[in-house]
């Protein structure tokens, strides 16, 4: 018996039997398409952290305060253990590797209970209100492009004017120009806050958004205006908070070397034995995305997995009704001619075909589905990456289940005696 | 051409030993057209089943066309079938949802032979079924089923067709029909046809009848076939 002849066979046997092999086929083709589609999500999810840590710029360190610890789980961000005064003396130390330094505090955002509101004309926006320092410009390599950006005479003033992220000056103004005009900024919870107005004096340029922060939808405001109108956070030795001090660095010196240095620097300053604050380099935040992404992945396939073993247990399941049921088929092949092996293939090609065909249309689907989520942009722009490892991933997996699932059926079809199976009703 | 000689097959049925052939000794020539014969559990079954190599004797030997079926393998056995034997049953056993000349080239598929539908066209055309080649079982009756159910037994010229009540779910008319395909086919090709069968009217056919009572045999004589093929109805002409 040629390849061809097991094939048509094959293909006939399950043509015949049309819905019992669609709905068995399913099984692999959710299985396969959950994993084209997962795997898609994951990749597109890392590439997105990747492209978005380097984003912020090139060999940058982030010094945030300390984290208080409760029950052992750290909680970031917390205690006021980080100030504009070191951000101050870091600069003043001089270091030859430091590019410049900008301090930023922020309010609103994902995640906060305190809302910070843009307003103009009835129009109102949520959004993310930055306060910060003219060098952020440099240091995160995010730059404005109408108007200007703040400027050191903002700081000593404590202007009230503001810089707005792209998105937040389309929304409020559309057509219209923003430079100049004045909007009000409210920040609070729950109706309890304050407001005031601002001045726009520039407009930020576009840089897209990615997988779960959009950094056009912002507004950056003088660090000393924030401090001094918004929130009223010094410490008792009249020192004031802020959420994070960004560093760029240039090739001068590594990122260990500053890490260290300026670590040191800030503990002798804040005058405690542990560090009371976090420094990460740029590198360190991708490793740590990088590895919460890989579990992800491991996660996510092994669900997929789950669901082909599923579909697969139910192939075998089906496979083993069909010996039983053509047990008289088996019988009358063999009285003429068959030997134990042309059974044995025939069963087996039929499994395969099931799962290689479901593995296919798993593709189609898995690929149709990730196309459908990009275009009608769910889950955010370049969130799916269809990765050829996976589509071929997938396809052998489909074909190795058909294997698993399909060998037991057939050695048990082709073991029948011919004798007792064509007595078989 | 097949030759057993004290040939035995016993089974066990739970912890009895079954004895269904006790020593049978048998000759059949190339181009004979016998019917072997006996009530139930007489054995005749098992004796076909040896014949037709689907089952192995426990002693005794046979040899077809010179070869010692005892000494082969299972797929050796399978090549045997599928060459040197042709089998035709009751229940016709025809492969659902197959149209007719894919049935009869079905053998020719298991030894992997080339322009098998040519060989199987011819076939059904010796059987009177040229017209019902890509009919499917359903769309055929059981008269037709039966010829396609022939044509695949002769469809690799075999050594020896082996018919099991060929006639036993077939009405009367039909199962005259059918002996006379099984007699021209003998008559015309030289083919070995053996019947095995209870019914007398079969029987009367053949020219040698081997008749069996609990695994043996009790006789095994020539026969004056008895030919009871009705004139075929011609339509009256005024």
């Amino acid at each position: 018996m040629t390849l061809t002849d097991i094939l048509f066979t094959a293909l006939n046997a399950l043509r015949s039997n049309l819905l019992r092999t669609l709905l068995t086929m399913l099984g692999i083709v959710i299985g396969i398409a959950a994993v084209i589609t997962l795997t898609a999500a994951s990749e597109g999810a890392q590439q997105g952290v990747g492209d978005q840590i380097s984003g912020l710029g090139s060999n940058l360190l982030f010094i945030r305060p300390g984290a208080v610890e409760e029950g052992g789980i750290e909680i970031p961000g917390t205690g006021p253990s980080l100030f504009l005064e070191d951000s101050r003396a870091i600069e003043a130390a001089e270091f030859e590797y430091v590019d410049s330094i900008a301090a930023q505090g922020t309010v609103g955002g994902p995640g906060d209970f305190i809302t910070a509101q843009a307003i103009y004309l009835g129009q109102n926006r949520s959004t993310l209100m930055l306060a910060t320092e003219p060098a952020y410009q440099f240091v995160r390599d995010f730059y404005v492009e109408r108007g200007r950006f703040l400027v050191e005479e903002d700081l000593t003033k404590k202007a009230l004017v503001t810089v707005l992220g792209a998105d937040v000056a389309d929304e409020l103004f559309g057509t219209e120009d923003p430079i100049g005009k004045s909007i009000r900024i409210f920040a609070g919870a729950g109706g309890f806050g304050v407001g005031f107005n601002f001045t726009v004096v520039g407009v930020m340029e576009r840089k897209g958004a990615s997988a779960n922060t959009d950094q056009d939808d912002v507004m950056i405001v003088p660090m000393p205006t924030f401090q001094a109108r918004v929130t009223f956070i010094r410490d008792a030795r009249g020192r004031t908070n802020v959420d994070q001090i960004n560093i760029k660095l240039n090739d001068r010196g590594s990122a260990a070397q500053a890490k260290e240095e300026i670590g040191g620097m800030l503990q002798a300053l804040h005058a405690v034995e542990e560090p009371d604050f976090r420094i990460q380099s740029q590198s360190d935040i991708l490793d740590t995305a990088t590895q919460v992404e890989r579990s992800l992945q491991v996660l996510v396939v092994s669900i997929a997995l789950i669901s082909l073993v599923v579909g697969g247990i139910g192939i075998m399941n089906i496979m083993l009704v069909s010996v039983t049921e053509r047990t008289r088929e088996i019988g009358i092949r063999k009285a003429i001619g068959a030997k134990r092996l042309d059974i044995l293939w025939q069963f087996l090609v039929e499994s395969l075909v099931v799962t290689t065909l479901g593995g296919l249309l798993g593709v189609i689907g898995g690929v149709g589905a990730t196309e459908f989520a990009e275009r009608f942009n769910i889950g955010g722009e370049n969130a799916y990456a269809v990765t050829p490892l996976w589509i071929l991933v997938g396809l052998i997996v489909a074909a190795i289940t058909g294997l698993v699932a399909g060998v037991y059926p057939a050695w048990r079809a082709s073991r029948l005696d011919p004798i007792e199976a064509l007595r078989h009703e | 051409m097949i030759r057993l000689q004290g040939v035995t097959k016993e089974y066990i049925v739970g912890t009895q030993h079954v004895r269904a052939l006790a020593g049978v000794d048998l000759e059949i020539g190339s181009g004979e057209f016998l019917s072997i014969m006996g009530p139930s559990g007489s054995g005749k079954s098992t004796l076909m089943n040896i014949i037709g190599c689907l089952d192995r004797p426990t002693e005794g030997t046979y040899t077809l066309g010179g070869v010692d079926v005892n000494r082969l393998g299972d797929s050796q056995l399978a090549v045997l079938r599928n060459r040197h034997l042709g089998f035709v049953f009751q229940s016709f056993n025809l492969l659902p949802r197959i149209s007719a000349i894919d049935q009869v080239a079905l053998p020719l598929v298991y030894r992997g032979a080339t322009n098998r539908r040519k060989v199987a066209a011819r076939a059904l055309d010796l059987v009177g079924l040229a017209d019902r080649m890509h009919h499917k079982p359903t769309q055929l009756s059981g008269g037709q089923q039966q010829r396609v159910a022939i044509a695949r037994a002769l469809v690799s010229r075999p050594a020896i067709i082996l018919a099991d009540e060929p006639t036993g779910a077939l009405d009367t008319k039909t199962s005259i029909d059918i002996m006379e395909v099984f007699r021209s086919l003998n008559a015309e090709l030289g083919i070995t046809i053996a019947f095995v069968t209870h019914e007398r009217e079969v029987a009367d056919y053949t020219n040698r009848i081997v008749a069996l009572r609990d695994g043996a045999i009790v006789s095994d004589e020539p026969h004056a076939p008895i030919y009871r093929a009705e004139p075929v109805a011609e339509p009256a002409t005024p």
